[in-house]
């Protein structure tokens, strides 16, 4: 398991080759996926038509696809953004307004976390 | 209000359809030091994982003749999903602490609240590189000491020398099975956290 000091590792999925990077930025790993309203045409492949199945009955982040589908979440990243591209599914951004934590958004999650207790 | 699909029969744990935001946080250490326990012991899904293949990167990426020697490692990362109110949910990804898995490291820690970084006192030295790396990718951390039955019990004023932590970094002593030491864990990362936000705009 240890490739040996020094060396430095990549993901696999950016080393397959054969296969251009989507355009736009890429799909956050926390966005919400929505299957829509829509067919699939029969030539979609197996790995998409288990994405969106999986996606039939609610909800779900791209990294919570991956590990239902025993996919690595790089490889999700790419499937979600080809079916977001044909309209089969949705996608929400993990922090709707902001784009990105701020204050209000931490002092609620420490109203939210002691209210747990 | 209605929540999970009704058609959930695989136990899949769809997302409630009030969950509007998604926050993130990052469980780090060294092996077998209790990241995988503090988030099961908080989650409200079973514990999921990915399994990311990391592959070495060779005599060159563009080398289209001849493949250059591979080697590949996999490296699984757990997470799990905690509903802190309705519309807001928490979500706890366990990433070794080891810098080879740098690049990994930084697609998981990328709009991360911060890193909460587990400490076995029986091996103080190991929490060194792990704090280093969460330092490296600017994110804010708060240390939780795991305690094992059998680890010798310090007061939280010895291990902070111990670790030289910087007065503001929060260290809370834990038992990652037991829900409320795991939630006040989060509770001192949240809060350090927020000092490091800038006081927020004035909506315009
Ligand atoms: N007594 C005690 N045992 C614990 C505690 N936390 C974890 N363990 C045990 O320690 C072992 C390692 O815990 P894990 O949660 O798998 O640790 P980890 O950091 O996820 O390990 P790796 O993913 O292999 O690096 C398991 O056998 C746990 O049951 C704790 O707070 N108290
Ligand atoms: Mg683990």
């Amino acid at each position: 398991m240890n490739p040996g000091p020094g060396r430095r590792l990549i993901p696999a999925y950016l080393v397959t080759g054969g296969r251009s990077a989507p355009s736009g930025p890429a799909l956050d790993r926390l966005a919400v996926l929505i299957r829509t309203d829509t067919d699939l045409p029969t030539g979609t492949g197996a790995e998409q038509r288990r994405l969106c199945e999986l996606l039939a009955p609610g909800a779900l982040t791209v990294v919570e696809c991956a590990a239902h589908l025993d996919l690595p979440a790089g490889a999700t990243v790419f499937l979600a953004t080809d079916l977001v591209a044909s309209g089969h599914l949705r996608a929400r951004p993990p922090i709707p307004r902001a784009g990105e934590i701020d204050r209000s958004l931490v002092e609620r999650l420490l109203v939210g976390l002691r209210s747990l207790h | 209000m209605d929540s999970v699909p009704s058609t959930d029969r695989g136990g899949v744990g769809y997302l409630p359809s009030a969950a509007e935001t998604l926050m993130k946080l990052v469980v780090t250490g060294p092996f077998g030091v209790g990241k995988t326990t503090l988030i099961r012991t908080l989650s409200e899904i079973e514990t999921l994982h990915t399994e990311e293949t990391m592959t070495q990167a060779g005599a060159g990426l563009d080398d289209t003749a001849g493949l250059p020697e591979k080697t590949t490692t996999t490296v699984a990362v757990d997470f799990g999903r905690l509903t802190v109110q309705d519309d807001l949910v928490l979500y706890m990804f366990g990433t070794p602490g080891q810098e080879r898995f740098l690049p990994l490291w930084e697609d998981i820690a990328r709009g991360a609240l911060g890193a909460l970084v587990m400490v076995d006192t029986r091996r103080l030295g190991d929490s060194f590189a792990v704090m280093d790396l969460v330092e490296e990718q600017g994110l804010p951390y708060a240390v939780a000491v795991n305690r094992f039955p059998d680890a010798p019990a310090h007061p939280d004023e010895v291990l902070r020398k111990h670790l030289d932590l910087d007065p503001g970094t929060p260290l809370v002593q834990c038992d990652a099975r037991e829900r409320r030491g795991s939630i006040d864990a989060l509770i001192a990362l949240a809060e350090h956290a927020l000092t490091r936000l800038p006081a927020s705009q004035e909506p315009s």
